[in-house]
């Protein structure tokens, strides 16, 4: 495939005193793609934002944005991106109105282009109503989306979204992945960090899964899940002697993949399921081996997280704790 | 140019529109010198204080220029408070992602505090008046008085920037600010003359900038500019020599915290 490259990270390191808070990252991003970097707090993943972002100068390595190298070319860089922060990046006593005002001038917009352009983006996220009220009376839904608007005000080429939906409701939530696959639609390429599993999946067209400062895979939400060897049947068994018997049928089938037993049945690694559960059921039938329970998995995302960094997203690394 | 002025005064308007939002708090920063140090103070110690020792016609007179150089002290060393939070709350960052010249945002804060100290020194001398105490200098010492309080400001705003770009939180912030105004305080002529001081603390208020910039200020209220010149040329030199070294140490913070 031949894609547009607008971010490209070659071997990026970012040390702090002795940590290596970044470790040889090379990835690239496509124009007009909306790239993920997940992976638990401390990963790196924010680290791989703030220097994508011109605010930190890499210990070694690179990133060329758009062309531009975030440090040589900076200001180039900081003309055609827009950022998201993770925090509420919001001063309490201006109203949203006087922010996008604030942030026109910053981009050297001129009083027209400014006054336009805040309008169109207020409309775009249903704030005008609240446009001329101080920022402290919003929502954490209202402020996320003032956020947002702030980052789209320069009509950046690439948008930056650090942890867009942490902390938010589940409405609020939906309605930034409904903008963010907006401006997708658009034509805007979109990178951003995020924790949640389930955002990576619905939103990501790729991600690259951060921990300990290292990619460990890289792909879409479906690659990865294939690459894990497809489907999983779960059978637990009345009685389990019979249980060696049946594994040896089963193995070496069409359409199975792998069989491995555990304490009170199989695990059954299937290529389609429509193909192999009937192949399934009729060895069990033949051999007499009673069905107590059968559980068939799609992997999910957090598969994928647990094959590749040996544990689950929700639970932090030891070494991470300390530091 | 043109970019580099836009982005100022964007910046400034914001620490304008910010104080303009908060009143309440914006009438205690005005009236709260006056209030405690020159009303209650001076008043206070009016006949506490020898009019020997003091060399001058009354307490309040002796302590308007101290209550000028404290305004201008805690201003400065508040000066960075709000690049404090813009930096914990995220704002900073979102500034400085911005294509604006990397050092807009701290000129548009040294504007804003001179702008306000200034004021707050007019404020303070037009009180000075309603009680009696008319600058010997006439306008002109007074615009002298604003020169002095702004170069001693400047420096002190960069301490105070420097350290908000380096403590680690901002309790450590107002640990620090707390534990260096009072002392610097006391150990100044804003209070007593350094010749009514216990030898230690005289010894050690003559290194402060802070009795430099009152020993220039206060003759240009109470005596002339015959007695204020010699001072003024003096303080002019010590507080070149302050502004520098505290600009060189919070650019050096600066960079280290934006790089």
């Amino acid at each position: 495939m031949d894609r547009t490259v607008a971010i490209d990270v070659s071997r990026l390191c970012k040390t702090y005193d002795s940590h290596n808070a970044v470790d040889e990252l090379s990835f690239q991003v496509y124009a007009g793609e909306i790239f993920g970097l997940l992976g638990p707090n401390g990963a790196g993943k924010s680290t791989t934002l703030r220097t994508l972002i011109t605010l930190l100068h890499p210990t070694s390595g690179t990133a060329t944005i758009m062309g531009y190298d975030s440090v040589r070319e900076a200001d180039k860089v900081r003309a055609m991106i827009g950022y998201v922060p993770q925090e509420r990046a919001i001063d309490r006593f201006l109203t949203g109105r006087e922010h996008l005002q604030l942030l026109g001038a910053l981009y050297h917009l001129t009083k027209e282009e400014a006054t336009k352009r805040i309008g169109e983006l207020l409309t775009l996220v249903e704030l005008e109503a609240h446009a001329d009220r101080p920022a402290k009376t919003y929502s954490g839904g209202m402020k996320r989306k003032l956020d947002i608007a702030c980052g789209l005000l320069p009509d950046p080429k690439i948008l930056f979204l650090d942890e867009p939906t942490l902390g938010l409701d589940v409405q609020s939530r939906l309605r930034i992945w409904e903008y963010v696959r907006m401006l997708k639609a658009r034509g805007m390429t979109v990178v951003m960090t995020t924790n949640y599993l389930d955002e990576a999946d619905q939103l990501c067209d790729r991600l690259a899964i951060i921990d300990g400062g290292k990619i460990k895979t890289m792909g879409s939400p479906a690659e990865l899940k294939i690459a894990l060897g497809g489907d999983i049947v779960a059978l637990t068994l009345k009685e389990i002697d019979r249980m060696p018997a049946l594994e040896a049928d089963l193995k070496n089938r069409p359409a199975i993949t792998s069989v491995r037993a555990t304490t009170k049945g199989l695990d059954i690694r299937v290529e389609s399921p429509e193909k192999a559960l009937p192949t399934i059921l009729e060895s069990a039938n033949r051999l007499g081996c009673s069905i107590e329970f059968i559980q068939y998995n799609r992997p999910r995302l957090d598969d994928v997280f647990i094959a590749h960094t040996g544990r689950a997203i929700t639970e932090s690394r030891p070494e991470a704790e300390s530091a | 140019m043109e970019h580099y002025w836009q982005e100022i005064s964007a910046l400034t308007m914001r620490w304008v529109r910010r104080l303009s939002r908060e009143k309440f708090s914006m009438l205690f920063t005005l009236v709260q010198p006056m209030l405690f140090w020159l009303i209650f103070f001076g008043n206070l110690f009016q006949r506490a204080a020898d009019a020997q020792v003091m060399q001058a016609p009354n307490y309040i007179s002796f302590l308007a220029a101290g209550v000028v150089v404290m305004t201008v002290l805690n201003n400065g060393l508040a000066g960075g408070v709000d690049l404090l939070f813009d930096k914990e709350n995220g704002f900073l960052e979102r500034l400085m992602s911005t294509p604006i010249h990397r050092t807009s945002v701290i000129l548009s804060r040294f504007i804003f505090v001179m702008a306000i100290t200034s004021m707050q020194v007019l404020v303070i001398l037009g009180v000075s008046y309603l009680f009696g105490v008319h600058p010997a200098t006439g306008i002109l010492g007074v615009a002298m008085i604003l020169l002095i309080g702004m170069m001693f400001g400047v420096g002190l705003t960069a301490i105070s920037m420097a350290m908000a770009f380096s403590v680690k939180s901002h309790g450590d912030f107002f640990s620090v600010l707390g534990f260096l105004s009072l002392p610097m305080i006391f150990l100044s002529s804003a209070l007593v003359p350094l010749t009514a001081m216990p030898g230690w603390m005289s010894f050690l208020a003559q290194f402060n900038p802070m009795t430099w910039a009152i020993d220039a200020v206060r003759p240009l209220i109470l005596s002339g500019w015959s007695e204020a010149l010699p001072h003024v040329g003096m303080v002019i030199v010590v507080m070149l020599v302050f502004d520098a070294l505290c600009l060189y140490g919070g650019a050096k913070a600066f960079r280290r915290a934006m790089g």
